[in-house]
C-alpha cells in the first residue's frame, strides 16, 4: 500500500488549498476558471462552495481531485491533502488517493452509473479495487453499505440495474459506490439538484450522517445557499473563478458583506412571497472568463456599483469576525454601501431596480 | 402539446434509452403545465411503440429462421446425410437419355444435369449436378461451411481489432484519435475489393515462402485479407460510440474511483459500444459473404476443390449460358437469401439498441 494511506499522523489541516489557478487554453483565448483560490479544510468538516453555474465551483473540485482532461490545462498553486502536495502529481500517481482518500459524488445520477452494469457489480468494483478482499465478501460488505444509505432490501438492489432504481435510490447508491473504500475528504457536486425535492433533504441528511460516523470531511458544492445553510461550517462564495466571500456559516448569514451574496440570498424564493410574486432575479450573466472585466468582476450587475469598482479590483480583506473575508469596496451593510446604494437608486442603474423591487416586495 | 417522449419509458428497458426519455420528460415540464390525461396519452403512445420495437416482424423471424438453417448446416454439414461433395457421382443404368448432335446418348454421369437444365434433371440428386459430376446439394452445404467461416473470422477479426483500436480512438481522443481516426481513413481510401486482392496474393506468397509444404490454409488468408478490409468500417462505428459513451459522467465516476484506463475502457464503455459493434458487425458478414464471392470470381477466393457458395459460381460459371443454369443461380439464390437476412437481423438489432448509423 502506498505510504498515503499509513502516513504518520499529519497535525495540520487535511486539505490546504492555496491560490489555486485552472486555466483552459482554447481557440478563444485562455479561460480562467479559476482564478486564485485559496482555502483551507479541517477533518470532519464542511466547506459549502457556493456560486451560479459557471463561475468554477465545479472546475475547482475537479481541478483539487485532478480529474480534468489535460489537454490544454494550465494548473497552478498549491494543493496539500495531509501535507502532501497534490498539483503535480500525474493521474497515475493519484490514483493512490483517488477512491480510497479523496472521493466524488456526482450532479446526475443518471448518468453517474453505468446503465449495463448491475448496482452490486459497480460497487463491488470500487471495493475490490482498494481491498484485497474476494468477491462474496465484496459483495457482502456492498451489502452493508447500501443498508447504511438507507436502501431497503439491499440484497435485492444488489443484483438489479441503475434503471429499475428512482433517482433518489440512485444518488444514495453513487454515495455508497463514493464511500466504499472509506475516503478521508468527499466532494459532493451538487449532489442534490437532479433530485426531486422531497428526496434532496434526506440525501443531504444521510451525507451529513454518513461524515459524522466516518469522520470525512466534505467539500459540498451547490448553487443554492439553502442547501448549505443547515450543514456547512464554513461558507465561501465564488465568483467568476473567485472566493468573493467566505465565512463560518452562521458569521456569513448574519453578516453578510458582499453584494454578490446577497443576491444570492434574494434570489431564493420564499415561502412567505405572495403567490405570482416575480422572482428576484441576478440581472446579466456571469462574466465571460476570457475576458473578465477590469477591477471587481461583479460590478456589470452590482447594485452598489461605483466607479472604483470598475477600475481596481478590490482584495479579499478580513471583516470583523474571525474568519470572514470578503471583496468589496462598498460593503453591504456598511455606511459606505448604504451611501453607494443610496447613489445608485438616484441614478436608476438596472441592477439597482432589480433589487429595490425584489426589496418592495418583501416589505 | 408535449412531444410523445417515444424512449425509455419502460420500466425495465435498456438503460440506453433513458436519457433522451428524462430529457423529453424535462422538456414537456418546461413547455408548460402537462394535463394529467396526455402524460398517460403520452405514456401509452411510448409503451406501443416499445412493444412494437420489441416484437419480432415476419421479416425478422423468417430471416432468423434462414440464419438459423445455414448455421445447422455449416456446423452439421459432415453428419448430414448429403454425401461426399468432391466425389463424381455415377448413376446406375438406366441412365437418362440425352441429345447430342442428332443421336441420343445415354448419360450415367450428372454433369449439368440439374432443375431447369436443357438436359433434364439428375434423378435422386434434387438440385443437380454441377460441372465435374459432382452433388450441387453436397457442394451446397459445405461451400455454406467455408462461406460462413470467411465471413465470420473475418468480421470477427474485424472486431478484435477494428474494435480495440476505436475503443482506445474513442475513449482516449486528441491525438491518439487524430492518429487512429486518420489511420482507419487511409484504409478506407483503398478501393475494398483491390486492397483484399492484394493482401491474398501478398499472404499466399508470404506463407509460401515459409518453407511449409502448404503454408497457411488458405480460408486463414481470406480471413485475415476481408478482415483487415473490416478493421475501419468497425473501428469507425466503434470509436463514434466509445466516444460518446467516455464522455459520461459513470467514466468519470469510475475514474474518480481509482480505476485504470484499461478497466473502464473494457469494464465500463465497452459493455455499452458492443451493441452498435454487433448491429455493424451483422451487416458486415453479409458484405464479407459478397466479397468472398467476388474474390473467387477473380480466381483467388476458397481453392478448389474446397466448396464456398462464391467459388461454385466461378469455377461454373460458363454454365449459366450453357444450359445449365442451376449451377450458378443454386449458390446465387443461397447468397442473396443470406445477405438479405443478415441485413434484416442487422437493422433489428439497430432498431432495439436505438444504434445510430452515423459516423459509418
Amino acid at each position: 500500500m502506498t505510504d498515503a494511506r499509513f502516513a504518520a499522523e499529519y497535525e495540520g489541516p487535511l486539505l490546504e488549498v492555496s491560490d489555486v489557478k485552472t486555466y483552459f487554453e482554447t481557440d478563444r483565448g485562455l479561460v480562467r476558471s479559476v482564478d486564485g483560490v485559496s482555502f483551507t479544510l479541517e477533518r470532519g468538516k464542511t466547506i459549502g462552495i457556493v456560486g451560479e453555474s459557471g463561475c468554477g465551483k465545479t472546475v475547482l473540485s475537479r481541478s483539487i481531485m485532478g480529474l480534468l482532461p489535460r489537454r490544454g490545462l494550465v494548473r497552478q498553486g498549491s494543493i496539500r491533502f495531509e501535507g502532501n502536495e497534490l498539483i503535480h502529481l500525474t493521474p497515475k500517481e493519484m490514483r493512490a488517493y483517488w477512491g480510497s482518500q479523496l472521493a466524488m459524488i456526482f450532479q446526475d445520477p443518471m448518468t453517474s452509473l453505468n446503465p449495463v452494469m448491475k448496482i452490486g457489480k459497480q460497487i463491488t468494483e470500487s471495493i475490490r479495487q482498494h481491498l484485497d478482499v474476494d468477491k462474496d465478501f465484496a459483495y457482502e460488505l456492498a451489502e452493508n453499505l447500501l443498508r447504511s444509505v438507507r436502501i431497503p432490501e439491499p440484497a435485492r438492489r444488489l443484483r438489479e440495474y441503475p434503471h429499475q432504481l428512482s433517482g433518489g435510490m440512485r444518488q444514495r447508491v453513487c454515495i455508497a459506490v463514493a464511500l466504499a473504500a472509506g475516503p478521508r475528504l468527499l466532494f459532493a457536486d451538487e449532489p442534490t439538484t437532479a433530485l426531486d425535492v422531497t428526496v434532496q433533504a434526506q440525501v443531504l441528511d444521510l451525507m451529513a450522517q454518513q461524515q459524522s460516523e466516518r469522520f470525512m470531511a466534505m467539500v459540498l458544492i451547490t448553487h443554492d445557499l439553502g442547501v448549505v445553510a443547515g450543514r456547512a461550517d464554513e461558507i465561501a462564495v465564488m465568483y467568476a473563478g473567485r472566493i468573493v466571500e467566505k465565512a463560518p456559516t452562521s458569521v456569513l448569514f448574519r453578516d453578510m458583506k458582499m453584494p454578490y451574496t446577497q443576491a444570492l440570498l434574494s434570489s431564493i424564493p420564499k415561502l412567505a412571497d405572495e403567490s405570482h410574486v416575480r422572482l428576484a432575479t441576478i440581472p446579466g450573466r456571469p462574466p465571460d472568463l476570457v475576458n473578465p472585466p477590469k477591477g471587481c468582476k461583479f460590478a456589470p450587475r452590482c447594485a452598489y456599483v461605483q466607479d472604483r469598482c470598475k477600475e481596481e479590483e478590490p482584495p479579499l480583506t478580513p471583516s470583523t469576525s474571525p474568519g470572514h473575508e470578503f471583496r468589496c469596496w462598498f460593503p453591504v451593510g456598511t455606511p459606505e454601501g448604504e451611501a453607494a446604494l443610496e447613489r445608485n437608486k438616484q441614478k436608476g442603474l438596472r441592477a439597482t431596480e432589480a433589487l429595490v423591487a425584489a426589496d418592495t416586495v418583501e416589505t | 402539446m408535449p412531444a410523445p417522449p417515444t424512449d425509455g419509458t419502460r420500466d425495465d428497458g435498456r438503460d440506453v434509452l433513458v436519457q433522451p426519455a428524462s430529457e423529453a420528460l424535462l422538456a414537456s415540464e418546461r413547455d408548460g403545465p402537462v394535463v394529467e390525461g396526455d402524460l398517460v396519452a403520452a405514456t401509452a403512445v411510448a409503451a406501443d411503440t416499445d412493444r412494437a420495437k420489441r416484437k419480432l416482424g415476419l421479416g425478422a423471424k423468417l430471416a432468423m429462421g434462414w440464419m438459423g438453417l445455414m448455421i445447422v448446416l455449416a456446423v452439421f454439414a459432415p453428419l448430414l446425410p448429403v454425401g461426399d461433395p468432391n466425389e463424381t457421382i455415377t448413376l446406375d443404368p438406366p441412365c437418362p437419355k440425352v441429345q447430342t448432335l442428332g443421336r441420343t446418348l445415354e448419360v450415367c454421369e450428372i454433369t449439368g444435369l440439374g432443375p431447369f437444365a436443357d438436359d433434364g434433371t439428375a434423378p435422386g440428386y434434387l438440385l443437380g449436378g454441377d460441372g465435374n459430376g459432382r452433388s450441387m446439394l453436397a457442394r451446397l452445404v459445405y461451400g455454406t461451411q467455408s462461406s460462413l467461416a470467411v465471413a465470420t473470422g473475418a468480421v470477427l477479426f474485424g472486431m478484435l481489432i477494428g474494435g480495440s483500436l476505436g475503443l482506445i480512438a474513442g475513449y482516449f481522443g486528441g491525438r491518439v484519435d487524430t492518429i487512429l481516426t486518420g489511420f482507419f481513413n487511409v484504409l478506407l481510401s483503398i478501393p475494398a475489393i483491390i486492397l483484399a486482392l492484394a493482401l491474398v496474393a501478398f499472404l499466399s506468397q508470404q506463407s509460401a515462402k515459409g518453407g511449409q509444404a502448404s503454408g497457411l490454409p488458405r480460408v486463414v488468408i481470406l480471413i485475415l485479407a476481408i478482415g483487415v478490409v473490416a478493421v475501419p468500417l468497425l473501428g469507425r462505428i466503434t470509436r463514434a460510440s466509445a466516444l460518446q459513451w467516455s464522455q459520461r459522467e459513470f467514466v468519470l465516476a469510475a475514474k474518480a474511483q481509482g480505476a485504470k484506463h484499461a478497466r473502464i475502457m473494457v469494464r465500463e464503455v465497452l459493455p455499452n459500444v458492443l451493441p452498435a459493434m454487433f448491429s455493424i458487425a451483422l451487416l458486415g458478414i453479409a458484405v464479407a459473404i459478397v466479397a468472398e464471392g467476388a474474390l473467387a470470381i477473380l480466381g483467388v477466393g476458397v481453392q478448389p476443390p474446397t466448396a464456398s457458395w462464391g467459388n461454385i459460381i466461378a469455377i461454373d460459371r460458363s454454365f449459366l449460358t450453357s444450359g445449365s443454369p442451376h449451377v450458378v443461380i443454386e449458390p446465387a439464390i443461397l447468397i442473396f437469401l443470406t445477405v438479405l437476412s443478415l441485413n434484416y437481423l442487422g437493422d433489428v438489432v439497430r432498431a432495439r439498441f436505438d444504434v445510430r448509423e452515423a459516423g459509418i
